[in-house]
């Protein structure tokens, strides 16, 4: 144990975590050059393709240090997006230090405060690594000031490295042996593991990842799950090698795998405690929480006969995704579907991929919500998540949105710009930051619901990319809450219905029918857009009818030619929904959430 | 389907003395490869010999079938007439270029039994027959319709093309008068598509030639029908007008509804109890296969109940005609499809048939798609 080393990479977004992962995997000899595939741990399409992690991971390496001590190292890779920080804070819970990684050119980001804030919770020795120093506009000693100055850490151990050129890799290696301590903890106590992450495997059922803080688990061990009491007969215990690689037992210190017929993924709790069934500890490892769903969504197949399938899909999907909730939800305009919860918009936005990618399906997403409280007159309090179930406005007393603190970090001459996107997105108390000379962290309380639509992409437009994210929630406050409908020649479409304060209702409502104008495509009659709150129109466009189309000759060559078009807009028109006597395409659902053009 | 109804033959004759930049139909601007083509014919005469009772029409188009000479027309007639069944009243039509027709070739035309000349006039002003790339001049075009109704022809036909760029409706309109001086039966008034694969096509995609506005278009087409029928013809396809249900086009018709044709030459299609199949698009393929014994089809396709019906309502939607309200799923989102076609004023009902207005002909590629 006194050679093991359990750690994580910490960083911002593309600060070249995963580039680091994969030169210490590749460094330590665990896989062949040849067979090397970028971005190792990032095994999940969508990850490689958004260049995030959203899952954990972890990867046991071996590792001769330079004075010829044999180490075993623990990577625990975190995902990067604060839609998962709750996973982020139980992966860190199973470490003992962390790489934090900054980006030689750009410095110090919300992330990087936000993570370290993290890892300083747990206790962690930080390793501070400048990554990217091959680039030209690589400004280190700025980035040694940040790293001395904001995050009050000591500069002089900074390491410099390029894991994109492979330097100073060696040097990374060299500090996870001598700065960040080996684990502690007693085999011979009672068995206490924190599960950090579990993941479906279609042969062998749920894989539990886990750091054992005590004790010691075999094959033929029954576990306890400390949030439930539920038991189950251990099958097999490993590492995770570049695959899994069972071993005879895991014991206190280690990080591993635990297979036990464990049948979903919803069965475990990221978090929860494993003991032994017949020696538990007294007392769970600290810090677990039910995560809970803040944003939510109606998921409808688009051909309503997909329903079936849909559902399959998403039941097949949950099997490897905990944080995903949904229930029967139906609609009169999309029929049956499905009402979601998710823990953001980039957990939404992944789940949606997925389901279309990996499970085939095409789905048509409504517009996410956040859940409100509403006190009704009748003294009662109601929970809503679906704009659906608004209640009737007469009996709502007052009605109450939840609240985030946003944290954003940006150089200071886009203080303007930042504070004009917040106070448009209704953002009070704000306070101000300033941790070296040129950059600013300016704190908002904002309504949660302005952030889940378009916040970050128009924050990374003002700021042209230097500006950062991350958020906390504060808490519910009250708010003047009216519900925004969407009319299609005077027909309601329920799926596009919001729930929005009333001085952001109109500019919703105009946006809302602008987009629908550029995607609903032109019919042979006027298709006219409304958005409505109760029986008051407050905004409205009009899709004009298209007037011609009609070829000139239609002889014997053009007939086969001409029915196969048609055969093909048949098809398309299956990947849309009608609704009246109205086709709307399935990214025009999409399309109301996007930005306000400016 | 109309299976009651006789078949019509269509020969393709895929040679022209020069390519017209607008035709997108299979045609080589050369005399070469004529023999070896009538040869074939012949062979291909032959191989469907007995495969359709009888033809009510003949057709022969192009390309130029006037580019032909006298000798291979009459070989190609006799042919014709000596291996198929033909009703006594069989509509007779060819295609005809003004520059081939002289009192001599008019004169054959009318021993060989052509009965219709559909002549390619395109316009009576210079300036756009220039632009078009023909090579015959307005005086041209009239000489040549003077000779043929001096020669005893009752029934002929013009293609006139309109709606391009610099033209207005007013120019347009001389040379519909211009046409109606001589009292034509029949007019096809073409809209200048930019086909694929045409000397037009390129032109556009450089930015050269621009095609009119949708809302110019619509204007022209408007015109043009109101302009028609004011003087008595019947609008009674997309292009196609007659003065007089006896001068609708036979042969054309049985495109539109699914009446069995046989098209022989190359690229020509045939269609027969809901089959539909189509010959090579080269002169030297089409000989090879036929020399080998074999067909010269290049694919075919059977089609389903569904493809019919689709077919029906799209070709269906290019008539005055229309179609049957049968040939729409019973359905309740059909209902309220047709109730907000009519109020838009895109279709109306007649007799349980569909029939589209003239504002409905200009979206007829679109109709057949509200029904599916």
């Amino acid at each position: 144990m006194q050679n093991t080393r359990n750690f994580s990479i910490i960083a911002h977004i593309d600060h070249g975590k995963s580039t680091l992962a994969d030169r210490l995997i590749q460094k330590t000899g665990l896989v062949e050059e040849r067979k090397f595939r970028n971005q190792l741990l990032d095994n999940m399409d969508i990850e490689r393709e958004r260049g995030i992690t959203i899952k954990s991971q972890a990867i046991t390496l071996p590792y001769i240090s330079n004075d010829n001590q044999k180490f075993e190292f623990n990577l625990i890779d975190t995902p990067g997006h604060v839609d998962f920080s709750y996973e982020v804070s139980r992966a860190l819970a199973s470490c003992e230090g962390a790489l934090l990684l900054i980006d030689a050119a750009q410095g110090v980001e919300a992330q990087t405060v936000a993570n370290l804030y993290a890892a300083m919770e747990h206790n962690l020795e930080i390793i501070p690594v400048i990554n990217k120093i091959d680039l030209l506009s690589a400004d280190i000693d700025r980035v040694k000031r940040q790293i001395e100055v904001d995050l009050g850490l000591d500069a002089e151990q900074t390491i410099l490295c390029s894991a994109k050129e492979g330097t100073g890799i060696d040097d990374v290696l060299e500090a996870i042996t001598k700065h960040i301590p080996p684990p502690e903890g007693s085999a011979d106590k009672p068995l206490s593991a924190l599960i950090f992450d579990a993941h479906y495997d279609s042969f062998r059922g749920t894989v539990v990842s886990c750091r054992l803080f005590s004790g010691k688990i075999s094959p033929g061990d029954t576990i306890r799950l400390m949030s439930n009491g539920a038991t189950y007969k251990v099958e097999e215990v490993g590492i995770f090698r570049l695959a899994k690689t069972s071993k005879d037992s895991l014991s206190a210190g280690e990080v591993g795998y635990i297979i036990a017929g464990i049948k979903t993924v919803s069965d475990i709790r990221v978090g929860d405690t494993v003991t032994l069934d017949s020696n538990p500890v007294t007392n769970p490892l600290p810090g677990f929480k039910e995560i809970k769903p803040v944003v939510f969504s109606s998921i409808y197949p688009v051909s309503s006969e997909d329903y079936q399938s849909l559902s399959d899909a998403l039941e097949k999907y949950k099997l490897n995704d905990a944080a995903l909730i949904f229930q029967k939800d139906s609609s009169a305009a999309l029929g049956m579907g499905f009402r979601c919860g998710f823990l953001g918009l980039l957990h939404l936005e992944i789940v949606q991929e997925r389901l279309e990618r990996e499970f085939g399906q095409s789905i048509i997403m409504t517009a996410p919500t956040v859940q409100y409280h509403f006190m009704l007159t009748n003294g009662s309090k109601v929970t809503i998540d679906n704009p659906t179930y608004y209640p009737d406005p007469v009996t709502i007393e007052k009605g109450m949105e939840p609240y985030i603190r946003a944290s954003i970090f940006a150089p200071e001459r886009y203080m303007g710009t930042i504070i004009d996107l917040c106070t448009e997105r209704r953002g009070v108390n704000s306070r101000f930051n300033c941790p070296t000379p040129g950059r600013l962290e300016i704190q908002f309380d904002i309504p949660l619901a302005e952030v889940i639509y378009d916040f970050y992409d128009r924050l990374k437009t003002v700021t042209q990319g230097y500006g950062s994210f991350d958020y906390d929630f504060l808490d519910y406050r009250e708010s003047d809450l009216v519900k925004m409908d969407i009319l299609l020649n005077g027909e309601k479409v329920d799926p596009l219905s919001q729930i929005a304060h009333r001085d952001r209702a109109r500019p919703r409502a105009l946006n809302a029918c602008e987009r629908l104008k550029e995607e609903i495509p032109r019919h042979l009659f006027k298709i006219a857009i409304q958005g409505a709150i109760g029986g008051t129109i407050i905004a409205r466009s009009t899709v004009s009818p298209f007037r011609k189309d009609v070829t000139a000759k239609c002889y014997g060559g053009d007939i086969t030619r001409k029915r196969k078009l048609l055969e093909k807009q048949k098809k398309g028109k299956k990947r849309m929904k009608t609704i009246g006597s109205v086709t709307i395409p399935q990214s025009a659902f999409v399309a109301v959430l996007k930005a306000e053009n400016k | 389907m109309n299976t009651s109804q006789k078949s019509g033959l269509y020969i393709h004759i895929p040679f022209c003395r020069s390519k017209c930049p607008y035709c997108a139909f299979y045609s080589l601007a050369s005399r070469s490869l004529i023999l070896p083509w009538l040869n074939n014919i012949k062979n291909e005469i032959a191989y469907y010999k007995d495969q359709f009772e009888c033809f009510d029409t003949l057709y022969l188009g192009g390309g130029t079938p006037t580019f032909l000479d006298a000798w291979t027309l009459e070989i190609l007639m006799k042919h014709i007439f000596n291996n198929f069944r033909f009703a006594p009243d069989t509509e007779i039509t060819i295609e005809s270029n003004p520059c081939d027709l002289n009192r001599e070739k008019v004169n054959v035309l009318k021993d060989l039994g052509f009965n219709r000349i559909s002549l390619g006039v395109q316009s009576f002003n210079d300036q756009d027959l220039s632009f078009l790339g023909r090579r015959h001049t307005a005086k041209d075009a009239e000489t040549a319709l003077a000779l043929l109704r001096s020669c005893g022809f009752k029934n002929l036909s013009m293609d006139l093309i309109y709606g391009f760029e610099g033209q207005s409706i007013k120019e347009w309109a001389k040379t519909l008068n211009h046409a109606l001086s001589f009292q034509p039966e029949h007019l096809s008034c073409y809209q200048l598509t930019f086909e694929k694969r045409t000397i037009f096509e390129k032109l556009k995609d450089k930015g050269l030639i621009k095609p009119l506005s949708e809302k110019e278009e619509c204007a022209f087409f408007s015109a043009t029908s109101q302009f028609l029928e004011n003087h008595d013809y019947i609008h009674y396809e997309i292009s196609s007008f007659a003065r007089g249900k006896a001068y609708y086009s036979r042969h054309n018709n049985k495109y539109w509804h699914h009446i069995p044709y046989l098209g022989l030459g190359p690229s020509a299609h045939s269609f027969q109890e809901s089959s539909r199949w189509w010959n090579v698009g080269s002169v030297r393929k089409y000989c090879a296969l036929l020399e080998g014994g074999r067909a010269a089809i290049e694919d075919y396709e059977n089609l389903t109940g569904d493809q019919l019906r689709l077919e029906s309502i799209s070709l269906g939607s290019r008539t005055k005609e229309g179609f049957d309200f049968k040939e729409i799923p019973p359905d309740h989102k059909s209902m309220e499809m047709i109730m907000r076609l009519q109020t838009s004023g895109v279709i109306r009902i007649k007799n349980n048939r569909v029939i589209p207005t003239k504002k409905g002909f200009l979206v007829a590629d679109h109709l057949a798609n509200c029904f599916f």
